[in-house]
């Protein structure tokens, strides 16, 4: 049986960081970093092996074999499927990416403990990943966000650093207190911590206040993580100010967890209980995820600044596909499994442009960059095709829905997509002014105390271009989508899951039915020409209509830093969600 | 069964998130963030409680059917101090370099400039 490469996937980062820190700097310079490098490549090929062999059926790993008795099950289990092992491939992928690209970014000044919190923070995610019982994804949840933390907060020369890592801090703990807070609620109700046991147990019983409010605080936990609107402020002062190696982890797959774990507690935990309700549910978190999708757009088209600009665009995605997981359709969560997937790699390929441009050109300020671009040709195609890339590859994840949603998710990806092309113009071909006001200036981040090098090494570049490839292609792959709709009817089919769980009994695959509709490469192609058109409107406008402008900036004055207006929102956002849903749920007849 | 604790847990939990929005200080902002982890502490702990049952410790001259309290809730109540006590000490790091560099621990104050 392969299960015994489950906990290897978790263990192994985890053991890895406790023994390079025991070293500590008897190690000789470089070592620490080898040996981070060949544990993310090992979490990778562990991860690829497990969609291999979880193809068939999901394989549940049961800590210490206390395997369920009679449907009761006092054990921990991680359970693996294709569209998991896929997520924990990727965590895998991006962190081999960026700790490469952290070989050359910190030049001569070798990182301490860089690459123990990095192996700590690979660890947790792919736990975070695997976890199927709540419990243990709120301890794997705080284990990654406190690596997270330290490592916004790396660079403490910066008073900005220490900001983002702060206001990081406090909206994460208050996110994860909610979570927590939920999960009690649930095992006061259910007895059980195992997510198909709480399922089970909830679904004979009626949605009352009390399933309300639990399934408001977890969905409010996760997506405070996720970033999606009103809980996203945190973000974009965090990976404006984290380390770039870091930020491709960050911006690559941190955030899309908090959607694969909401999706995956309402479909193994609520979906039973609440499925009488699931159009209510659906309303809200499209909308939510609409919302966010549009805002982070608009708002990743007014940064000048590289790192804020490509926050926002990570906000505008995880709403992209927190609105296709709210569709709460099988084709919606395959849909969303295989974006995030694509996508993050996309996002991890420019984050490493970013890294590059830092330690050759010392910024990463499209205004201040304009036309200075030129040593670094390769940098600027990953970043050219990168941006295309964040246009045409969320709506190819869209794989239903009405042409409405499917027009607003295509505007709000053609945003982020035009920005980093304008960015990319501005930088490499030297178009357009070299002022504009529309533009929100960066402050000093990251790479302002980074020696600048003086030539390009392979190591800073040859990453981004691998994972550009990488993304594109699966995002292009017609077979992949209809592989991952295969298994996401067996993820939504609660009763069958919690049998398997519980009581071991498979149910087979279904047959592949499902072929992606031309309408998706449709909507990819406009998105792609928009992307460009709003490039154009970028560079050479002449002047912002007071229509834009006006609430442009209020939106911008929104965003000012101060933790307590966070936490403002997040309350308010929290109080918000759940009184829509108590009202949709408490008037069905 | 009795509501107090329940109470006291949503009142430690609204008291705490009132003192985070309104802090002007950042120590105190992080003090005021462990008085909401407080909260779920004692909402582990009420939902596991049984009145009339012992502590999860059984040894020999213990009687079984005495029953005891729910213990999970216990090991999580634990983990979850491990977890606080980690982010606030994590936290609390980054405030004095804070003050170190930026000379104030004032949120309003910290605010970003450049807008």
């Amino acid at each position: 049986m392969s299960s015994t490469l489950v906990p290897l996937v978790v263990a192994v980062p985890l053991l890895a960081a406790a023994a390079l820190g025991a070293l500590g700097n008897f190690a000789p310079s470089r070592f620490d970093n080898l040996v981070a490098i060949a544990v993310a490549v090992a979490v990778t090929v562990f991860s690829v092996l497990l969609i291999f062999r979880s193809a068939d059926q999901t394989i549940h790993y049961w800590f210490g074999g206390w395997k369920p008795r009679s449907g009761i099950a006092i054990g921990i289990s991680f359970s693996v499927d294709p569209l998991v092992a896929g997520v924990a491939a990727l965590i895998g992928v991006l962190a081999t990416a960026a700790l490469v690209v952290s070989w050359d970014y910190f030049g001569e000044q070798v990182p301490q403990h860089f690459h123990v919190l990095m192996l700590i923070f690979l660890g947790s995610m792919t736990g975070f990943a695997l976890s199927s019982d709540l419990f243990n994804m709120f301890v794997f949840f705080e284990l990654m966000s406190i690596a997270a933390f330290a490592l916004t907060g790396y660079r403490i020369e910066q008073s900005s650093a220490l900001q983002g890592a702060i206001n990081f801090a406090v909206v994460n703990s208050i996110g994860a207190f909610m979570l927590l807070t939920g999960i009690a609620l649930l095992y006061g109700r259910t007895g059980a911590l195992n997510l198909a046991q709480i399922g089970q147990v909830l679904s004979r019983g009626r949605a009352d206040g009390l399933v309300v409010v639990a399934f408001t605080l977890v969905v409010v936990g996760f997506l405070t993580k996720a970033g999606a609107v009103p809980f996203h402020f945190w973000l974009s002062d965090a990976y404006a100010v984290a380390p770039a190696p870091v930020c491709i982890l960050f911006a690559g797959v941190m955030s899309d967890l908090g959607l694969h774990a909401t999706g995956r507690t309402y479909w193994e935990g609520f979906s039973g209980v609440l499925g009488a309700d699931a159009g209510s549910v659906r309303g809200v978190l499209v909308g939510l995820g609409v919302g966010t999708a549009l805002l982070g757009g608009a708002m990743a088209f007014v940064q000048a600044g590289l790192k804020r600009m490509l926050a926002f665009v990570v906000i505008s995605h995880v709403g992209i596909f927190l609105a296709a997981i709210g569709l709460l359709t099988a084709r919606g969560l395959a849909g969303a499994t295989v974006g995030i997937v694509a996508d993050g790699l996309v996002k991890g390929a420019l984050f490493c442009a970013v890294a590059s441009l830092a330690r050759r050109l010392g910024e990463t300020d499209e205004l201040s960059l304009h036309g200075r671009g030129t040593p670094i040709p390769i940098t600027g195609a990953v970043l050219g095709v990168g941006a295309v890339g964040l246009a045409v590859v969320p709506p190819l994840a869209i794989l239903s829905g009405d042409g409405w949603l499917r027009g607003l998710l295509v505007v709000a990806s053609a945003l982020t997509g035009g920005a980093v092309l304008r960015a990319a113009g501005r930088i490499f071909l030297g178009l357009g002014p070299k002022q504009d006001e529309l533009l929100v200036e960066p402050q000093a981040g990251a790479e302002a105390e980074l020696r600048r090098a003086p030539r390009a090494g392979a190591l800073l570049w040859l990453p981004g271009v691998a994972l550009l490839a990488a993304g594109l292609t699966l995002a292009f792959t017609p077979g992949l989508a209809r592989r991952a709709v295969q298994h996401a009817k067996l993820s939504v089919d609660r009763p069958a899951l919690a049998r398997e769980t519980l009581h071991g009994v498979r149910t087979p695959l279904p047959k592949p039915s499902f072929e992606r509709s031309p309408a998706a490469y449709a909507y990819a192609g406009a998105a792609g020409l928009l992307a460009i058109g709003f490039a154009a409107l970028g560079l050479y406008r002449r002047r912002v209509p007071v229509l834009v402008a006006a609430p442009m900036h209020r939106l911008k004055l929104l965003h000012d830093g101060v933790v307590g207006e966070y936490v403002t929102w997040l309350t308010v956002g929290t109080a918000v969600i759940g009184v829509l849903f108590a009202v949709l749920i408490a008037k069905r007849p | 069964m009795t509501l107090l604790p329940y109470l006291l847990a949503a009142w430690l939990f609204l008291v705490g998130l009132y003192g985070v929005v309104t802090s002007r200080h950042l120590v105190h902002l992080v003090i005021c963030l462990s008085v909401m982890q407080s909260a779920t502490y004692v909402l582990l702990l009420a939902i596991g409680y049984r009145s009339g049952k012992k502590a999860p410790i059984f040894t020999a001259g213990v009687p079984v059917k005495v029953g005891a309290v729910d213990p999970v809730v216990q090991a999580l109540t634990l983990t979850d101090v491990v977890v606080s006590v980690t982010g606030v000490a994590l936290l609390l790091a980054l405030v004095v370099e804070i003050w170190k560099r930026a000379g104030t621990v004032d949120p309003d104050r910290l605010r970003r400039k450049e807008l």
